[in-house]
């Protein structure tokens, strides 16, 4: 590669990562924490205690649980109802109005067999704080597209930085960390170490993190598109009165769709639904499946399928964007090895500023004024290799 | 050290390469399935976090 072509891949290797460290930083930092959120949780609040089942008492269905719900925020009305994974539960959010702000939902947990209401997961704490700061930095979705660009930034600085590490291993065998050396060739050999060996999975980590960032967009494309299309007979036409059964409309979903299981439950009206049906959102049974979420419209005035559609291919990439972006589909030794790549990361972004600050004071790799004592040595190293020692 | 020879660029990205295709191959192992998908998503992730210390014990100059 001719200097000048190094020159400027290392000049956008620069520029990128100076832009995004700090965010970088914040990010890998409240990362942390978030990838064992539910072990924290666990261990701050217990597991959640249910209520007994008193035998033969009569069955209650998903109707019970949304009157349970109801009942305790007088005059709101129901969003959504999502499906624990682990315990029999729902979770109901209402609000006063199908577009309620986050701040203005009520959320409750209700026990299905029972319909009796169960402890909610906190959402207020320090875990919920470091996922805001983490999402958007309380900004909303500005401050969530400005994290995003800075994660497109990192990723440019990982392209950049794989393209300006060739040089500098030209004569290092792969993993030599000179550590008897100066700080700076101890420094560099760190990042260059660390770097290229998380390359993969700080990428991937990175982009699914930015396309999470896009969710609220592509939301809006699908909304925009895909359901306009579905329940285009229905334009026009308010939000119905009176609501048919809720439990009847999602065993309808099941049974068109065999073999899924209800994810949640977008009630009318709602950014994820139409102003006329319940959008019953399902998932697949085997793991492979389990993220691609398939909605299906029942008509909440006649209780009957209007229509079922699989997710257009960016909302399937939206959706695989979430488990590999937090780390959460391998069990806990996939969450230990995704903490022990962050902390690399951190080790990266820090070593990176250091090198810059320390670096600031000697010529840019790949400019024509080289040290004295390094005139002998080919021009494309001698401004990226750091001092190199006279007596090699 | 005695003059350094040049390494190529195929020996430079050998080990790189390995290391992001075994990573590759861990990240998507476990969306696959659960049981021997998930240890097998846990060795091609270890490889590459393990490689570290390797480097910084065996790797030492």
């Amino acid at each position: 590669m001719s200097s000048g072509a190094v020159r400027a891949w290392y000049l956008v290797h620069k520029w990128t990562s100076l832009v995004c460290t700090l965010f970088l930083l914040m990010l890998c930092l409240t990362g942390l924490p978030l990838i064992f959120h539910e072990e924290i949780d666990y261990l701050t609040e217990g597991e959640r205690p249910l209520p007994q089942v008193v035998e033969g008492a009569p069955e209650k269905n998903l109707d019970d649980a949304l009157q349970t719900a109801l009942a305790q925020f007088p005059g709101e009305i129901p969003l959504f109802m999502s499906f624990d994974v682990e315990q029999p539960v729902v979770n109901v959010t209402t609000g006063p109005h199908p577009r309620a702000t986050v701040e203005e939902m009520n959320f409750i947990s209700i026990h299905r067999p029972t319909a009796e209401p169960v402890r909610t997961p906190d959402d207020e704490g320090v875990m919920h704080f470091l996922l805001q700061l983490h999402t958007d930095m309380f900004l909303g979705l500005g401050g969530e597209l400005f994290l995003g660009f800075m994660g497109f930034l990192f990723f440019v600085a990982i392209v950049s930085g794989v393209v300006v590490y060739t040089p500098f291993m030209r004569k290092l065998r792969f993993g030599t960390v000179r550590l008897s050396r100066n700080n700076r060739a101890k420094w560099l050999d760190t990042h260059n170490l660390l770097g290229i060996v998380t390359l993969m999975w700080a990428s991937v980590v990175g982009l699914t993190g930015v396309v999470n960032t896009l969710s609220t967009p592509l939301v809006d494309i699908w909304r925009a598109n895909e359901l306009a299309e579905m329940v285009a007979p229905y334009e026009g036409k308010p939000v119905p009165e009176q609501f048919s059964s809720l439990d009847a409309a999602v065993k309808t979903a099941m049974e068109a769709a065999p073999g899924m299981t209800p994810q949640f439950v977008a009630f009318p009206g709602v950014r994820f639904s139409s102003n006329h049906h319940y959008a019953v959102w399902l998932r697949g049974a085997t793991p492979a499946t389990e993220q691609l979420f398939t909605p299906a419209l029942i008509d909440a005035e006649t209780g009957e399928l209007t229509d079922m559609r699989s997710m257009p291919w960016y909302m399937t990439v939206l959706r695989l964007s979430q488990p590999l972006h937090f780390g959460d589909y391998g069990g806990l030794p996939m969450k230990i090895l995704w903490g022990l790549l962050d902390i690399a990361s951190i080790v990266i972004l820090g070593s990176g500023l250091y090198l810059w600050l320390a670096r600031r004071s000697l010529p840019a790799p790949g400019s024509r004024h080289v040290p004295a004592g390094m005139a002998h040595a080919h021009e494309e190293e001698a401004g990226l290799m750091p001092q190199p020692n006279p007596a090699e | 050290m005695s003059k350094a020879r040049r390494y190529t660029l195929g020996e430079i990205f050998a080990a790189p390469l390995f290391l992001a295709v075994i990573t590759i191959v861990g990240l998507v192992a476990a969306l696959l399935g659960d049981g021997w998908f998930d240890a097998l998503s846990w060795i091609g992730l270890a490889v590459p976090t393990l490689v570290i210390p390797w480097a910084l014990v065996w790797r030492r100059a």
